[in-house]
């Protein structure tokens, strides 16, 4: 138990965090005592795992550190009386939350559930973050972000309306080539990435085994973490078999599960992206079961906290569930997947991908495109395009890029 | 006002514009006069019905479902038995709003007794409150085998009685967990089912301990005069947990006749893997399955003519415009769209193809059951419904 409150904050209260972390918290160590413990841990999880975040991450976090050592105390008081008042209880206040800010977050959610703090919590943080927005300007990104999806990969065809909530924001085409589309697309971030390097500014997603791009662009594939999704099982299998498998005790594990313990790089260049991939599968929710859950996760991550100028996702079949009577009849095959949900499922998807790169700068210039795979229809949203349109012209997938992008 | 408009309205306007999106979506769907469609005035007050031994049924989707893809116009495709075969013939209350917490044990354990529960909702115990089966034996002095819970998963094993000390041991309900009972009767060897019957869809590994009033596979034999051979080999013409909770219910309905029957159905939870295809399934599927109990009620011949049935998501799910959240997938942001749901009631002096606008909070279900069932749910702290109680 760590009884120990903001204000009796040290220097070596961090000796366990990783060295840039820790010189992060001790150079705003002042600060840091002045904070409401309610809100002080939740600093603290992105402060302790800064050695591992990306470039944009880093910078949010300096500059919000920035932001409250500038305001006077009479102002900050103010500003975050919102979390002053909420309680907590002593169980929490007593707990480890500088060495395990996330365990202390979720114990922290949960709590503020049962004592019916979870209304006022949301209005503190969004009375937060609306301050704290206002003083930031907008820094629009240095070349017009560009999100393209890729769905229905195995579907002959279908009956299913795609694009049914994209296509109100853009023009449907119906006549796309769709041959070689899927390199064009390839090499159209490709070549982004090699006209604007940026470390993490270039992303390609696959839902299932990745194909060959350009080696700018950060990329991440379902198969190719095959090894570590069922590292990460055997982890959580043994925790269940030894009795003691409730949520808190799994979510404990996953929250100190290190990328070495399941195959990851957890240190040098690949330290960030071993990290990233590791949050993909032990914070999300059926990313390690769910290809197209991966893809979609992953995709709404990357954008989030990497903010890329490039987003490439591409869905593929995702494993078939099997319906009650087939289990139990014994008639399942294990490896059969599901092209048709998979073309569902990943139609949302590509509405939820859109909707995070419109949550990014530079939002109004932003373009995005979804294809159906091997297939004619796409729709492509951007500034030059009108909104709710349908061509039926021939088109290719380049042409549409250079109207878009 | 649009729904996707409203991400700078107060809470209590969202929830309003919810409702109201609602009943025009209803209005639209169902194609009646607008003068057959309407709103009513708080005050105004249903006869209750007079039917002796008035039973209901209570069917709660543990797992919300969005208004896109249910009342919104594209979402009707997934619900035509709500839509056009119970709506006509019910009471809609279009604003149920849930103020506790939105994980679906304390949840239904909160709809179950008509306080907010405020336990872990992960932990294996039981309701703090008097539960509605508990007032209704009670009071109305019904034997054991007159109220029953058919509930998903075992972590609602203790939802059929409180830990009240002026209610509790011996009062409650029995609970029947599918899942569990099939579990038991699959022969050790058989193919790995575990993924058929996880737990929980939010948290998948999860294994909560037993106890409670649950019945075992022996009891159930001679309850439901149903064998372990018989049961798994009608498990084996079934397509889901919520498919083989309904069997259950019914021949619950067949055999024993409780007067007072609760059924949780948890398919549509599936939302928590992110596939949102199964997503839709589970909603078609407790569509349908909604259609199949009214159904039920209405040719079973204890039932038929004096039972009425309440359908309601114990909550909603995460709205698509909230960042803090991952659209349909959860219900963790809080957001209004998540708290707001709707109920629709059926049954003898029910007012069918009404609308109600005005919000009610899902804890006024146990009060309404009181005003119609008649007991006393001393301990509840919602109100019940005037327009059907």
């Amino acid at each position: 138990m760590n009884a120990m409150l903001p204000s009796q904050l040290k220097a070596e209260s961090f000796a366990n965090y990783p060295p840039e972390a820790r010189s992060l918290a001790v150079s705003h160590l002042e600060l840091l005592r002045q904070l409401p413990l309610i809100l002080l841990p939740l600093i603290l999880r992105e402060a302790i795992a800064y050695d591992w975040r990306f470039p944009t991450e880093r910078q949010e976090l300096e500059r919000q550190l920035a932001y409250l050592d500038g305001v006077d105390s009479p102002q900050r008081e103010t500003l975050l009386a919102g979390f002053s008042r909420l309680t907590l209880s002593p169980e929490l206040t007593a707990s480890d939350w500088i060495d395990a800010p996330g365990i202390f977050s979720e114990q922290l959610s949960a709590y503020l559930w049962a004592t019916h703090q979870m209304d006022s919590f949301r209005a503190a943080a969004e009375s937060y973050a609306i301050a704290w927005q206002g003083t930031q300007t907008s820094v629009r990104p240095a070349v017009r972000r560009l999100g393209i999806v890729v769905l229905g990969q195995g579907v002959v065809s279908s009956n299913y309306p795609l694009f049914r909530k994209l296509r109100p924001e853009g023009t449907h085409f119906t006549q796309v080539d769709s041959s070689d589309g899927l390199h064009t697309l390839l090499a159209a971030v490709s070549a982004r990435s090699s006209a604007q390097p940026t470390p993490y500014g270039h992303w390609y997603i696959d839902g299932g085994a990745a194909e060959v791009i350009g080696s700018g662009v950060t990329n991440i594939s379902y198969a190719a973490l095959q090894p570590v999704r069922k590292a990460l099982f055997n982890r959580m299998q043994r925790v269940i078999e030894s009795g003691s498998g409730g949520p808190e005790a799994l979510r404990t594990l996953m929250a100190q599960t290190r990328p070495s313990d399941v195959g990851l790089s957890g240190e040098g260049q690949d330290a960030v992206l071993g990290h990233f991939q590791l949050t993909l599968l032990t914070e999300g929710s059926g990313t390690q079961i769910f290809s197209t859950t991966f893809a979609q996760w992953a995709a709404r991550e990357a954008l989030r906290r990497a903010q890329p100028a490039t987003m490439l996702v591409r869905f593929a079949p995702r494993e078939r569930q099997q319906p009650m009577n087939e289990l139990l009849s014994a008639k399942h095959k294990a490896t059969e997947v599901d092209p048709e949900g998979s073309l569902v499922d990943a139609d949302m998807a590509a509405y939820y991908t859109w909707l995070n790169q419109q949550r990014l700068s530079g939002a109004d210039q932003a373009a995005f495109l979804v294809w159906f795979e091997g297939h004619s229809q796409a729709v492509a949203i951007g500034p030059s395009l009108p909104r709710g349109t349908v061509s039926t012209a021939p088109t290719t997938l380049q042409q549409i890029l250079g109207w878009i992008a | 006002m649009l729904l996707r408009d409203l991400r700078m309205a107060s809470p209590r306007e969202v929830s309003a514009a919810v409702a109201s999106s609602r009943r025009e979506f209803l209005r639209s769907a169902v194609g009646v006069a607008a003068g057959s469609l309407f709103s009513f005035a708080p005050g105004a007050v249903v006869a209750a019905s007079r039917v002796s031994q008035p039973k209901a049924v209570v069917v709660t989707f543990g797992g919300g479902a969005r208004d896109e893809e249910t009342f919104a116009p594209e979402g009707q495709e997934n619900i035509p038995n709500l839509v056009h075969t119970l709506f006509p013939q019910s009471t809609f209350y279009a604003q149920v709003v849930n103020k506790g917490i939105l994980g679906h044990y304390v949840a239904t354990a909160s709809l179950a007794t008509g306080v907010y529960e405020t336990f872990n909702n992960f932990a294996a115990v039981s309701p703090h409150n008097p539960t509605v089966f508990e007032y209704f034996r009670k009071d109305l002095h019904r034997r054991a085998s007159d109220a029953w819970v058919v509930a998903p998963s075992n972590g609602f094993n203790r939802i059929g009685e409180s830990d009240h000390r002026s209610y509790g041991a011996g009062l409650g309900a029995g609970v029947i967990l599918p899942k569990h009972l099939l579990a038991s009767s699959i022969a050790t060897g058989s193919p790995d089912y575990g993924h058929l019957l996880r737990d929980s869809y939010e948290a998948p590994f999860y294994t909560p301990e037993i106890a409670g009033n649950e019945v075992e596979m022996e009891r159930l034999k001679s309850l439901l005069k149903l064998s372990v051979d018989d049961f798994a080999a009608s498990a084996k013409n079934l397509a889901s947990p919520d498919e083989l909770s309904v069997y259950i219910a019914r021949r619950l309905m067949r055999e024993v006749a409780p007067s007072l029957l609760w059924i949780t159905l948890h398919d549509i939870d599936i939302a928590h893997s992110g596939t949102y295809s199964m997503y839709l399934e589970g909603i078609r599927r407790s569509d349908r399955l909604c259609a199949e109990l009214w159904k039920a009620i209405e040719t079973e011949p204890e039932y038929a003519g004096k039972t009425t049935m309440y359908i309601l998501p114990d909550f909603g799910r995460d709205s698509d415009t909230d960042p803090g959240g991952n659209g349909f997938q959860h219900h963790r942001t809080g957001d209004p769209l998540s708290r707001t749901t709707w109920m629709m009631v059926l049954g003898p002096g029910i007012r069918k193809g009404v609308v109600v606008d005005r919000p009610v909070e899902s804890i006024d279900l146990v009060p309404t059951l009181g005003a119609r069932l008649g007991f006393s749910p001393r301990f509840a702290q919602g109100k019940a419904m005037e327009e059907i109680a």
